[in-house]
């Protein structure tokens, strides 16, 4: 999604190319890079990017916002922003005003759930949950005797157990024990927690993809400068294939990420199409970052392999991404049961559909 | 970026909706009817005149062409959904296909008018069908070290030697054909090759068939002993066919035929698991589906690009690349997945003729049209690497 001519999105790369440019990110190992960062992003108001302006937001479109997220995935951006972009959209989603601040969502795996007690207070465990060590909110999606929820909770009120990524990126354990919402109202109709896992799941989608051409950019540019056997390495046609493959990877993931965005930014509802675009892009876009990433460590040989280069940035977050919102078997064995479940003959309509 | 892909998500108009009902209500009634079975992707005899020239008459071949060749002036978006319910109904397009995707095209860019006059609007009616002349036996990909000879004689050319592993020829009415016209310059190896229309009724060209693995002969050996070609039957410039070989490949290579060659058996496979399969079987499916919805995407896309006036050739080429090698491992895919699936279900033989089939046939898809190499060597050099 090149969109040279979107003023946010060029709002957005100018701010990570400033402030968290990966060399820099990788110098400062004391991350005093990510104050600067976010309050820049907080200044331009793109972490409350999908939250209307009645509720305090910058009223962005769904697409913006999700060109944003590509964008942010090109940088390899290891800031709350998609998390806080997530969790402003899903409180929206029931009227709920968006405090300031760093937010994340939960759950943020498919098989937890937080449940809405009869006191009105939340229970649950959810794990792998993006960022929630640096959020002072959290955006939950709660399943009551009444159906189902969208709360905002007090970060501080819940027992958050530190974990990291595969690229040291927050992945945390959040726990809460009848912790009382600062505010909490029913869902649309419709919705519920697989929505919320869709739109997350689209958003990595996006970052992936992100991620990927900058990878297929960066392997090019080292292929074309880097002389073995008295020659540029991507004069080797071995080279010249694999980052065809690459290309073809990053192509996927893009297709089926931004076709999975136009659908939901154009949709009513999170029906059967959306479900087909929505995993389909989670799933493919995680099934090219394993072979884009094996494939940009190749052609960079053993400098990618060290912490100083800025090559495992992209590699290890595309990587990292694929686990967040429903990993790609997860929603693959819940695309095959569906399909089958519609029938052999049914499967053409559906994709035909989209 | 050093490479800019765009695949921008394009989507088909309500227009193509009412077509597609209308292609799959057509496709419905010529299958009751007995024109052919679905399921027997691996009938032997693809050749369907009747039904060519009902299609024709429907207006769904030359479909974006312009009226006066009798073509209809509709968008590459709706030729795409016809192709593509064609494809996924496994009907017998072989007589008209060709010469729709690409030997019309060629001729409207390239044609003297009188000549554009007598043969479009008979292909647009599927009477006609066409061939293309390319590899020989000893040039395939390297097609500019083709060697059969046009030599000027009066009022037209003399063709001798030979083309090979030509699709259709045996039924074809028409070649288009690369001849060697002049010998390559020091400077471009590319030079001396000259593009041509040949009848195939022309004494002097004889066609044998070449059976394929799968016990088809869908391609042949076609040789030329003085055949006669006219002056108005040479297409473009003379010596200069390199020119115009590049164009026409974006539409060659992006079609849903790269990548739902091999689909009937992914259907077949979810009607085998049934309506609630294993964790297994869900999984795989699950991810096929992904992947071709991925492709898919990617595919109009492009057809997209094209009804812009863009020449998308190095995204074309990744679709062909991805969707070629995914059907090819298709049928593997589903072998593998349908290992634990009773042999109860009443299809399960038909999934097994099918697999069988497209088992056999899933080597020449990376090959045919550009092989995986070339294509990738396109992309290599979209990228900035040759």
């Amino acid at each position: 999604m090149a969109d040279d001519d979107n003023i946010i999105v060029a709002t957005a790369e100018r701010i990570f190319a400033d402030l968290a440019d990966a060399q820099t990110v990788i110098h400062n190992k004391d991350g005093s890079w990510k104050a600067p960062l976010w309050h820049a992003l907080s200044e331009a108001g793109l972490p409350l990017s999908w939250v209307p302006d009645d509720c305090d937001g910058s009223g962005a479109s769904l697409a913006d916002g999700f060109a944003v997220l590509n964008a942010a995935g090109r940088a390899a951006l290891a800031a709350p922003l998609a998390e806080t972009m997530l969790a402003g959209w899903l409180l929206a989603q029931a009227g709920l005003a968006s405090p300031p601040d760093a937010m994340t969502v939960a759950p943020a795996r498919p098989r937890d759930r937080i449940i809405l007690n009869d006191d009105g207070t939340l229970s649950g465990i959810a794990r792998g949950v993006p960022f929630a060590v640096d959020a002072k909110h959290i955006a939950a999606v709660a399943t009551g005797a009444h159906g189902v929820s969208v709360a905002l909770v007090d970060a501080s009120a819940c027992r958050i157990s530190a974990g990291l990524s595969i690229a040291d990126d927050p992945r945390d354990t959040v726990t809460l024990d009848r912790v009382r919402p600062l505010a909490i109202k029913p869902a649309p109709a419709g919705f519920d927690l697989t929505s919320l896992l869709l739109m997350g799941g689209v958003a990595r989608s996006l970052q992936i993809a992100g991620a990927l051409e900058t990878l297929l950019d960066i392997s090019v540019g080292y292929a074309n400068e880097r002389v073995a056997f008295e020659k540029k390495i991507g004069k080797f046609q071995a080279v010249q294939h694999n980052l065809a493959r690459l290309a073809g990877e990053a192509a996927a993931a893009l297709a089926a990420a931004s076709s999975a965005a136009d659908a939901i930014a154009n949709a009513a509802q999170f029906d059967d199409a959306i479900f087909l675009e929505a995993v389909s892009a989670k799933i493919r876009s995680s099934e090219a970052a394993e072979k884009a990433a094996a494939i940009a460590h190749q052609v960079h040989g053993a400098i990618g392999f060290t912490s100083e280069h800025v090559l495992h940035r992209f590699t290890l977050r595309a990587l990292a991404w694929r686990d967040d919102f429903g990993n790609e078997s997860h929603w693959a064995v819940e695309l095959g049961r569906q399909v089958a479940a519609r029938g052999a003959d049914e499967l053409w309509p559906l994709v035909a559909s989209r | 970026m050093t490479a800019a892909l765009r695949f921008d998500p394009i989507r088909l108009p309500p227009k193509c909706e009412a077509l597609r009902k209308e292609v799959r209500t057509f496709l419905a009634d010529e299958i009751a009817a007995g024109t052919f079975d679905p399921h027997k992707p691996q009938r032997e005899d693809n050749d369907a005149p009747e039904f060519s020239r009902r299609v024709g008459a429907r207006g769904w071949i030359g479909m974006t062409w312009p009226k006066q060749y009798g073509g209809h002036e509709r968008s590459f978006l709706e030729r795409y959904v016809v192709t593509e319910e064609m494809r996924v109904a496994n009907a017998p397009t072989r007589r008209f296909f060709v010469a729709d995707r690409q030997s019309g095209p060629v001729l409207l860019k390239y044609a003297p008018e009188h000549v554009k006059m007598d043969i479009l609007p008979r292909i647009c009616r599927g009477e006609v069908c066409f061939a293309i002349g390319m590899s020989e036996p000893n040039s395939g990909s390297d097609l500019f070290a083709a060697k059969t000879r046009a030599t000027k004689t009066d009022g037209g050319w003399l063709i001798n030697g030979s083309k090979i592993w030509t699709t259709s020829a045996h039924m074809a009415d028409y070649m288009i054909a690369i001849f060697r016209t002049s010998p390559p310059t020091q400077e471009n190896r590319r030079h001396g090759l000259t593009q041509f229309l040949v009848d195939m009724k022309t004494p002097g060209i004889t066609v044998n068939p070449i059976r394929q693995i799968t016990g088809q002969s869908e391609f042949n050996e076609v040789v030329f002993t003085d055949t006669f070609v006219p002056d108005d039957h040479m297409l473009g410039e003379r010596d200069g066919a390199w020119k115009q070989a590049t164009s026409e490949l974006a539409y060659e290579r992006s079609g849903p035929e790269r990548f739902l060659e091999t689909y009937y058996v992914l259907t077949e496979l979810v009607r085998a698991v049934g309506r609630d399969p294993d964790t297994r079987a869900a999984e795989g499916i699950g991810r096929l589906v992904a992947q071709l919805h991925a492709m898919r995407r990617m595919s109009v896309s492009v057809a997209g690009m094209l009804q812009t006036g863009k020449e998308p050739v190095v995204e074309a080429s990744i679709v062909k690349d991805i969707g070629t090698v995914w059907e090819q491992q298709l049928p593997h895919r589903v072998r593998d997945l349908a290992a634990f699936v009773d042999a109860d279900p009443s299809n399960h033989a038909t999934l097994d003729e099918q697999l069988a089939f497209a088992t056999k046939l899933a080597p020449k898809l990376t090959i045919q049209g550009g092989t995986t190499e070339v294509l990738r060597g396109i992309i290599a050099r979209g990228l900035g690497l040759r």
